[in-house]
Order: C-alpha cells, then sequence, then structure tokens
C-alpha cells in the first residue's frame, strides 16, 4: 500500500467517523441557541470555539459531515446506477444508432457548465438538500457512461467474451458476467474521485444557499455565515473551510492510491 | 578477431537470477541464432547485450562487442552505441513503428542523431535505405497504409540505416505469414554479407534457425546447454534437451484412421461483405467481400484444416460457421439446420459446435475459477447438469485433457500457457459438441507443450468421434493432424483435397508457394 492510500484512508475515515458519532452524540446540542456565548475562541468549554449564535462548531461540523457524505453518496450512486448501464449498453451496441445517442446526449450534459445548471435545477425547484443531490447527480451519469463505455470496448474484442458469445449469451448477460467484473476497480476509483467533487459542489451550493437549509448543519452554509464575520472571529470560517479541504484532499489521496494498488502493471513496477 | 564475445553472462532481477554463465562468441559476418523455449532467457540475453535491461536487474560477467565492455559502458555512452553500432528489430512490426510519423521520416531520424548531416541528405540516405530492403514505396508513407512483412523492413532499414556492426533481431519473423518470413530472412541473409555484419537472430523456431543460421545456441532456463556450427549440431546433437526440442518440432501425432461417414457440416456459396469506410461524403458505402463462394464440407468424425496467410478470410469464415455473424450469400448447415435462423443464431445448433483460441491469455475470464470457465457452455443446454452431475461433468472434462479435479477451483493465472489451452480444450469438450473449431489453437505454444497438446488432440480423437476444423498458418502441423484440407487466398479456396495428396503435389500456384516458403528442417540423424 502507498503512502498516499494510507493517509488517504485515514482522513476519510475520521470524517466518516465523524459524521457516524454525530448519529447519536455531539458534544453540544446545535439547535438551541447561545447568544450570550457567541463568537467564542477555541478551547474552553468549545472545542473548537462557537459561532455568531453561540452554537459548538465541533458539533456542527460533525453534522455537517454528514450532510456532505450524504449528499456525495447519493449523487455518486445516481452517477453510477444509471451512467456504469448506460456506459454498458453503449459498449454493448458499439457503433450503432443507440450508441451514438447514448454519447451524444453525454456529451451534451458534459457542455454544460455543471454547477451553473445545478444552480438553475435548485433555483427553479427550490433550494433543498434533494435537489442539490439530484442536481450534483445527472452530472455524474455521463462521467461513468463514458469511463464504462471506454473500458467495456477493448474487452469486448478479447477471446473470453467471444467464447461467452458462442456460448450463446446474450450481450447483456456477457455485460454483467465478463464485462463488469473487470471493470470494477476502475469504477470504485472514479467513484472516490467524483465523491470528492459531490463534497465540493454540495459546499458550493450550500455557500450561495442552494443546498441543505437550516437547521441542518452544512459546511458551505457555515462558510458563508463566518464570511462576515472572518476579522473578529476568524476561527468560524478556517474550521469549516479546513474541513472541506482535508475531507477532500483524503479522498484524492485515496482515489489516487486506489488506482496504483488496483492496478497490477503499476503494483509490479514499484516493487 | 570477435565481433561479439559473451563471458560467463549472469542477470538476475530483484534476486531471482534469469540468466547463469551464459557464454558466446561472434565474429563479422556470422548469423547466430538463439533458440530455446519461452523463458529460456534468450529475449534478455538479447537485452543485455543492447545495454536495455529492464529496471532491477543486475548482471554480472563480460559483454564485449568490439572491444568495448557493455555492461562497462555508462548510459550516454550507450546511447551513442545503440543505432550507431549496434541495431535491433524487434518482433511486431505492428508496434515498433511510431503511427504519426511517415517510414522516410523515422529511419532519416536514426541517422539526424546520431550523424551531423543535413536534414535533406538524412532524408535521402533514409530513401536510398528503404530501397535497399525492397519498400518499392515512397517514404513519405505512413506505417498504417504497410503490410506486416513491409513494415518488418521499415524496422530493419531503421536497424542498419548506420550500418552497425551487429544487429540482433528478437524473433524477427514470428508475427509473419510464411511467404512474408521467408523474403525477410533472404533479406537478412542478404544484408550480412553485403555489409559485413553479426546478426545475432533470436527464434523459437527451430526451421528458422536451422535455415539462417551459421551458429546456434540452445538455452533451457537461462543456460546455454548446447551450442556449435549448424551443421555440426544438427547431425550430432549431444544435450538431451536439445534432442527433446527438435524432436517435439518434427512431431507426427497418430491420428486414427478416418472411416467414411455421412455429411455433417455444408458451407453453400457463402458470401459475406463488410461494409469500409465511405470514400466520398454521399453515395452508398463501397463494400469489401471478404469470403467469395466458399463451399466446402465436413463429415462426420472428419478432422479438416484450413489453411491461408493473414487476411485471407480464415477468420471471418470462423464467426460465420459459429454463427456470430449473419452471411450475406449462401448457406451454412450443420446437420441439416441453418446456424443462422432468421436474424438470430441458431441455439439448437450452436450447442453442436464449440471452438478453441490462439491465446491462451486472453480467452478466460481472469476473475472466474476454471469450473466456471469451463462450464460457460452449459448455457447452450436447455437443462444443464446441476449438483452432482455438474461436477462429474467438470471432473470428466479435465480429466479428458489432463489436468485434475483439483484444478477446477483455480484461477486462471496459476496456469501455464499450455495449461490454459488444455482447460480451453475442456471448456469446448464439456458440451460434447459433434464439431470443434481450432483456431490457430497450438500457434501461440511452445514446440514441446504444442506437440503434447496435438497428441491430447489426437488422443481425444480416438476416445469419440470428434470432427474438427483446425485453422492454423503452420502447414506442417496441419499436414501431421488433419484427414483433408482447404488452402484459403484473398477470401477463395484455390485448393481442397486429402492433406497428404495437396502437401505432396500441390496443384495451384499459391499453394505451390506457401509450401515452398515453409522453412523445413533438414532429416536429422537421430540414430544412435
Amino acid at each position: 500500500m502507498s503512502r498516499n492510500l494510507i493517509i488517504g484512508t485515514v482522513l476519510t475515515s475520521i470524517f466518516v467517523a465523524l459524521a457516524a458519532v454525530s448519529f447519536v452524540w455531539t458534544p453540544h446540542d446545535i439547535e438551541t441557541l447561545d447568544i450570550p456565548n457567541k463568537l467564542q475562541g477555541p478551547g474552553g468549554g468549545n472545542l473548537l470555539g462557537t459561532d455568531h449564535f453561540g452554537r459548538d462548531i465541533l458539533s456542527m461540523i460533525m453534522m455537517g459531515a454528514r450532510t456532505s457524505i450524504a449528499v456525495a453518496v447519493v449523487a455518486v450512486g445516481i452517477g453510477m446506477a444509471l451512467g456504469i448501464p448506460l456506459g454498458l449498453l453503449a459498449a454493448a451496441r458499439h457503433g450503432s444508432l443507440l450508441d451514438e445517442l447514448i454519447m451524444r446526449g453525454n456529451d451534451l450534459v458534459f457542455a454544460f457548465p455543471s454547477l451553473v445548471i445545478a444552480i438553475l435545477i435548485t433555483a427553479v425547484f427550490g433550494a433543498s438538500a434533494v435537489n442539490a443531490i439530484i442536481a450534483i447527480g445527472i452530472f455524474n451519469i455521463p462521467v461513468f457512461a463514458r469511463l464504462t463505455r471506454g473500458a467495456a470496448l477493448p474487452l469486448w474484442e478479447r477471446d473470453f467474451i467471444l467464447a461467452a458469445r458462442v456460448c450463446g449469451k446474450s450481450a447483456t448477460r456477457i455485460s454483467v458476467e465478463h464485462i463488469l467484473p473487470n471493470i470494477t476497480n476502475l469504477m470504485i476509483v472514479q467513484g472516490t474521485i467524483q465523491f470528492s467533487l459531490g463534497i465540493l459542489a454540495e459546499a458550493a451550493l450550500s455557500y450561495i444557499g442552494l443546498g441543505a437549509q437550516p437547521p441542518t448543519a452544512s459546511w458551505g452554509r457555515m462558510l458563508a455565515d463566518a464570511q462576515t464575520l472572518v476579522s473578529i472571529a476568524p476561527h468560524t470560517a478556517l474550521v469549516p473551510g479546513f474541513a472541506i479541504l482535508l475531507m477532500v484532499l483524503g479522498l484524492n489521496l485515496m482515489g489516487d492510491g486506489l488506482r496504483d494498488w488496483l492496478d497490477p502493471r503499476i503494483r509490479v513496477a514499484r516493487t | 578477431m570477435s565481433l561479439l564475445a559473451i563471458k560467463d553472462l549472469g542477470v538476475s532481477i530483484n534476486g531471482t537470477a534469469i540468466l547463469h554463465d551464459v557464454s558466446l562468441r561472434m565474429t563479422h559476418g556470422e548469423i547466430v541464432a538463439i533458440t530455446g523455449e519461452s523463458g529460456s532467457g534468450k529475449s534478455m540475453t538479447a537485452l543485455a547485450v543492447m545495454g536495455l535491461l529492464p529496471r532491477g536487474a543486475t548482471a554480472a560477467g563480460q559483454i564485449v562487442l568490439d572491444s568495448t565492455d557493455i555492461l562497462r559502458t555508462s548510459e550516454t555512452d550507450l546511447c551513442q552505441m545503440r543505432g550507431n553500432a549496434m541495431g535491433m528489430v524487434f518482433q511486431e512490426p505492428m508496434t515498433a513503428l511510431n503511427p504519426v510519423q511517415t517510414i522516410g521520416d523515422q529511419v532519416a531520424e536514426t541517422i539526424l542523431i546520431h550523424e551531423k548531416t543535413t536534414k535533406v541528405e538524412a532524408h535521402d540516405r533514409a530513401a536510398a535505405m528503404l530501397a535497399r530492403v525492397g519498400l518499392k514505396l515512397s517514404p513519405t508513407r505512413y506505417p498504417h497504409e504497410l503490410s506486416g512483412g513491409q513494415r518488418q523492413r521499415v524496422v530493419i532499414a531503421m536497424a542498419i540505416a548506420l550500418r552497425p556492426k551487429l544487429l540482433i533481431a528478437d524473433e524477427p519473423t514470428t508475427a509473419l505469414d510464411v511467404t512474408t518470413q521467408a523474403r525477410i530472412l533472404d533479406l537478412l541473409r542478404d544484408l550480412v554479407r553485403e555489409f559485413d555484419m553479426g546478426l545475432l537472430i533470436i527464434t523459437h523456431d527451430l526451421a528458422v534457425v536451422a535455415d539462417v543460421a551459421d551458429k546456434i545456441v540452445v538455452m533451457q532456463k537461462g543456460r546455454v546447454v548446447e551450442a556449435g556450427a549448424t551443421q555440426d549440431l544438427l547431425a550430432n546433437m549431444q544435450h538431451p534437451y536439445t534432442k527433446a526440442l527438435f524432436e517435439a518440432s518434427t512431431h507426427v501425432v497418430s491420428l486414427p484412421e478416418a472411416k467414411p461417414s455421412a455429411p455433417m457440416l455444408s458451407v453453400q456459396d457463402v458470401v459475406r461483405d463488410y461494409p469500409i469506410t465511405r470514400r466520398r461524403l454521399r453515395g452508398p458505402r463501397p463494400m469489401f467481400r471478404a469470403l467469395h463462394d466458399i463451399s466446402f464440407e465436413i463429415n462426420q468424425g472428419e478432422r479438416l484444416g484450413l489453411v491461408g496467410e493473414s487476411g485471407c478470410g480464415k477468420s471471418t469464415l470462423t464467426r460465420a460457421i459459429l454463427g456470430l455473424e449473419d452471411v450475406q450469400g449462401g448457406e451454412i448447415r450443420l446437420d441439416g439446420q441453418a446456424v443462422f435462423a432468421g436474424k438470430r443464431p441458431n441455439l439448437a445448433v450452436r450447442r453442436k459446435m464449440q471452438v478453441v483460441f490462439q491465446d491462451p491469455y486472453s480467452s478466460f475470464n481472469p476473475r472466474h475459477r476454471v469450473e466456471r470457465l469451463i462450464t460457460e457452455p452449459f448455457h447452450l443446454l436447455d437443462s444443464p447438469p446441476t449438483g452432482q452431475a455438474r461436477q462429474a461433468a467438470i471432473a470428466k472434462a479435465l480429466g479428458d485433457v489432463g489436468l485434475t479435479p483439483e484444478d477446477a477451483s483455480k484461477f486462471i493465472h496459476e496456469f501455464s500457457g499450455g495449461q490454459r489451452q488444455r482447460i480451453a480444450i475442456a471448456r469446448a469438450l464439456i458440451v460434447e459438441p459433434e464439431l470443434i473449431i481450432f483456431d490457430e489453437a497450438v500457434s501461440a505454444l511452445d514446440v514441446s507443450v504444442r506437440a503434447q497438446v496435438l497428441d491430447l488432440i489426437a488422443e481425444l480423437c480416438r476416445k469419440r468421434p470428434l470432427a474438427y476444423l483446425f485453422i492454423s498458418h503452420d502447414l506442417s502441423v496441419v499436414r501431421s493432424v488433419t484427414d483433408r484440407v482447404i488452402v484459403m487466398q484473398a477470401g477463395k479456396i484455390v485448393e481442397q483435397g486429402e492433406t497428404e495428396a495437396v502437401f505432396a503435389n500441390p496443384q495451384h500456384p499459391y499453394t505451390q508457394t506457401l509450401i515452398a516458403a515453409a522453412p523445413q528442417l533438414p532429416q536429422i540423424g537421430m540414430v544412435v
């Protein structure tokens, strides 16, 4: 295992653990306001200080991790659940009109700047975590569809696929039985990368107020709330900022490390 | 004085010894062939001479080329020598050229790197060199416009552009057709005489070795087991491995007598067209006719050979027979039923046919266990065996090909190339088909393994009536395992008949060329 993979996995696990713990326990309740105790610095009664309503920042970070991870997981899930079958279908019907339609449709989605469209969707259908998930998820579909098709095409040329066809197996069955297991590694790696992009996208949407709505905690909105207070209480902006940074960094390192670890060719070259 | 002297060369990669005490000498104008099976270390020896050992490799001993010890020369100086003092020709002409540069540019580049000349002069010399290697094409062509043989000529032109003293050719003709192979070998021989260079040729093909080499070095497991002048060595082999190697390559399998029987597969006037790229924006797509009115029959229990060079339509025909692709004309019937019913392949027919492919490394899904791999054809059955019956079928199929039932739970990467080909045969046999298509099934195997697999096929024929279509470019193999043979050229059948009759007395000029071009092992006096 490479150093990248270890650091990335540790960072990611820390945030996942924080999110998981928040279901049963947080240091303070974040729904009660404690105005007299506002903008406390780190240390003292609140480990990472309090915000302008006197809420405990560590607790908010934990609850926010939950939102970020949930949004990213579902968004990647949407991308995989629709993108991989589309990619497999395009590869199985390579060169057909259907392949053309799927891939040009992907190009169409790719052609739009994703965040702008996400803003449009949430602006039209209302700002909520669910709409944010759908908006981010839609832009994951072509990523997975393209990758799947690209990885599946060379596999279709292999003799073991020909052997399966000689055995009368249908294209669908071959895709599920033979193609899919051979591209899983790639999907895991890409999934990790898309996961980190999902977290960034969710933070961006919440920052402009189009993501999860109060009282649900969100890293992006914590940053937005802290914006005007940076000079008085810098920790209110730094803490959620670093949370986003470390989580995304961790996921990217993990994705990078996983790619090397899962690819036997690179593994041999390293040793 | 010798041109190249390798003395006690030992190479190990990450602590694993690959070569042990390899020694050989060669002089100017001499052709030395290193031969042996895969893993014998013959390519590693060539790489060591070029100073191109892979990362993590350490070498001991001496490789003296013209009084320079390669192993004690810096990388910068080696770069000066490569292309200049020594040139190399690789096996795969399809990947050895840069696809986005013209062939003239690529040959000129070698000259420009090593000599201070003008671009114009380098290009003139490159054109002359391309003409010298027998390429009657403009140097402004791109590699994809060339055939495999023509590309190999470009690769040779690059290697000899600066008239190196030593040319190393690693399996230079393995990827080529027999007629092309003969011409490339002639070219190499001529160049050696003309430039007075040394040629170190690495090949597993003993017929090629016997044909061109002045000296033979036989390697096994990283050691030289026997070396000597070609005539002496062939006449008087000492080492048992050498004897076994030559025996295996002239191996004759004993097929059971073919009994007269009823026709089973009938191919009638089959035509296959492929659409190719439009030449103009509008108008119909031009069609390429890959198969022209192909007609032949296979009787029950008959062993039919199919011979032809690459691009003759062998693979297209295989796909058509297997019902993987529809044909544009004619009909293919097995036991009276069409393989392609309407728009869909006919499963009832398909279960009577199976296929064994050439490449043992790509014919299996690396993520499945052997039991799952070989039972894949059960998909064709209406009620595939389950439980005990299934286990028994797996064990029987593995037993039939000389493997054990315990192998069923292993993954494919645990097997060697020859074992994988046995597993491929087990997969074909498990549904007890009437017809098996062997598509170059032994071409990728070492001679000794090939002999074993051929014996296995003959033994299976003895056990049960088995008809097969044996497709190969290797004439000697086809001759030994078939009753009847078909010769194809450019999508047409040019000759068919009893195997022995066709080989002994070929009628069509193409068949005559093919047989004449195939390198022959001389009759070796194995009398003790």
